[in-house]
């Protein structure tokens, strides 16, 4: 089989991925009057990143024990408002933390 | 006006360094699959600074290192990243009647979860150069955490590398708890979204469905259905 350009993939990519971000914003002008649709698309962010982050989360860890008290501790950090980074490291440290913990058990 | 531009852009950068220090480390771990699929560093920093698609990106390389047809990798890019488009139109009902289609296309393609998730909270239209100066300082972190990762890849214990990986699934969380505190509604949509989305990682055929998908899948249904049952009360001032 012919081995193809790998340039050209990831031109492809690029043109194919950004085609969906600008399709939407650049036939959406003005604003929605539908409500159903702005409640709609008002939910959309919220679940799309809570579906990516359960249960992926606790199966990026070594042991899905360090991995469910990263997201509970980050659950809590980001409730009372810490930015994103802090929350960010808060779970790195706990992961690692517990990755190690789990290495002993 | 000019004080104005200022204050974006530093504000813009200020909330794009957490995001820019998240990204290197999740893009590092990128790197390393990457140069798996034969991606020099240098193509990998230009292939991961202009799709800046975590998910997709991650497609992109499995298939190259596959050697699969161009439509397979298209095909693929359209559908773990049609939550760019959920969210590019989310994005237009934040953006100022009048701003130029430059400006429109030009913050569509700053789109990425994070980069969207504080465009979309800030007060009132975004303005672009707040989404520009985020989408950049990020950006520059998220291409060369990929190429280091190619370049260093293998060089790191499996510890530390999976305890980075984290690092991204905090940020998400970060996004969403302070919305979901202020909002009863979104927090029961969160909650919706955590349990179905674990039981469709663990019931049978459910699972082979891969996570991108899942997340196109659930986004659609949770979103349409907490629409339906909690739509938003009406406004008129231009704020999602």
């Amino acid at each position: 089989m012919e081995k193809h350009d790998i340039v050209l993939y990831i031109l492809l990519a690029i043109i194919a991925t950004n085609l969906i971000r600008v399709v939407p914003i650049a036939l959406i002008k003005g604003e929605i009057k539908n409500t159903f649709l702005r409640s709609f698309l008002y939910y959309v962010p919220y679940v799309t990143l809570a579906v990516m982050t359960f249960p992926d989360m606790i199966q990026a860890t070594m042991t899905p024990l360090s991995g469910i008290v990263a997201l509970s501790v980050g659950i809590i950090a980001a409730w009372y408002g810490m930015g994103l980074f802090p929350v960010a490291i808060i779970c790195c440290v706990i992961a690692y933390f517990f990755n190690g913990l789990g290495a002993f058990m | 006006m000019k004080n104005s531009l200022r204050h974006d852009i530093l504000s813009g950068t200020r909330d794009g360094i957490p995001i820019a220090m998240g990204y290197f480390a999740v893009a590092f771990s990128l790197g390393i699959i990457a140069k798996k699929a034969g991606l020099t560093a240098l193509i990998g920093f230009i292939s991961s600074f202009f799709t800046r698609a975590s998910a997709g990106e991650y497609g992109v390389y499995t298939l190259v290192a596959v050697n699969a047809t161009y439509v397979e990798l298209i095909a693929m890019c359209l559908v773990v990243n049609l939550r760019y488009m959920l969210m590019s139109a989310a994005l237009s009902q934040k953006l100022s009647p009048t701003l130029s289609w430059f400006h429109r296309i030009m913050m569509a393609c700053c789109i990425t979860d994070e980069i969207f998730g504080i465009s979309i909270n800030h007060k009132g239209y975004t303005p672009p150069a707040y989404t520009y100066s985020a989408a950049l300082i990020s950006g520059i972190f998220w291409a060369s955490g990929c190429a280091a990762g190619i370049i260093a890849g293998g060089m790191l214990p499996t510890s530390i590398v999976s305890a980075l990986s984290v690092a991204l699934y905090g940020m998400f969380l970060a996004i969403i708890m302070p919305m979901a505190r202020n909002d009863r509604d979104v927090l029961y949509a969160i909650i919706a979204s955590f349990v179905m989305s674990g039981v469709f990682a663990i019931t049978p055929v459910l699972s082979d469905i891969n996570s991108g998908t899942r997340t196109i899948i659930l986004t659609i249904v949770i979103s349409a259905v907490a629409a339906w049952l909690k739509p938003l009360p009406l406004n008129n001032d231009g704020e999602a």
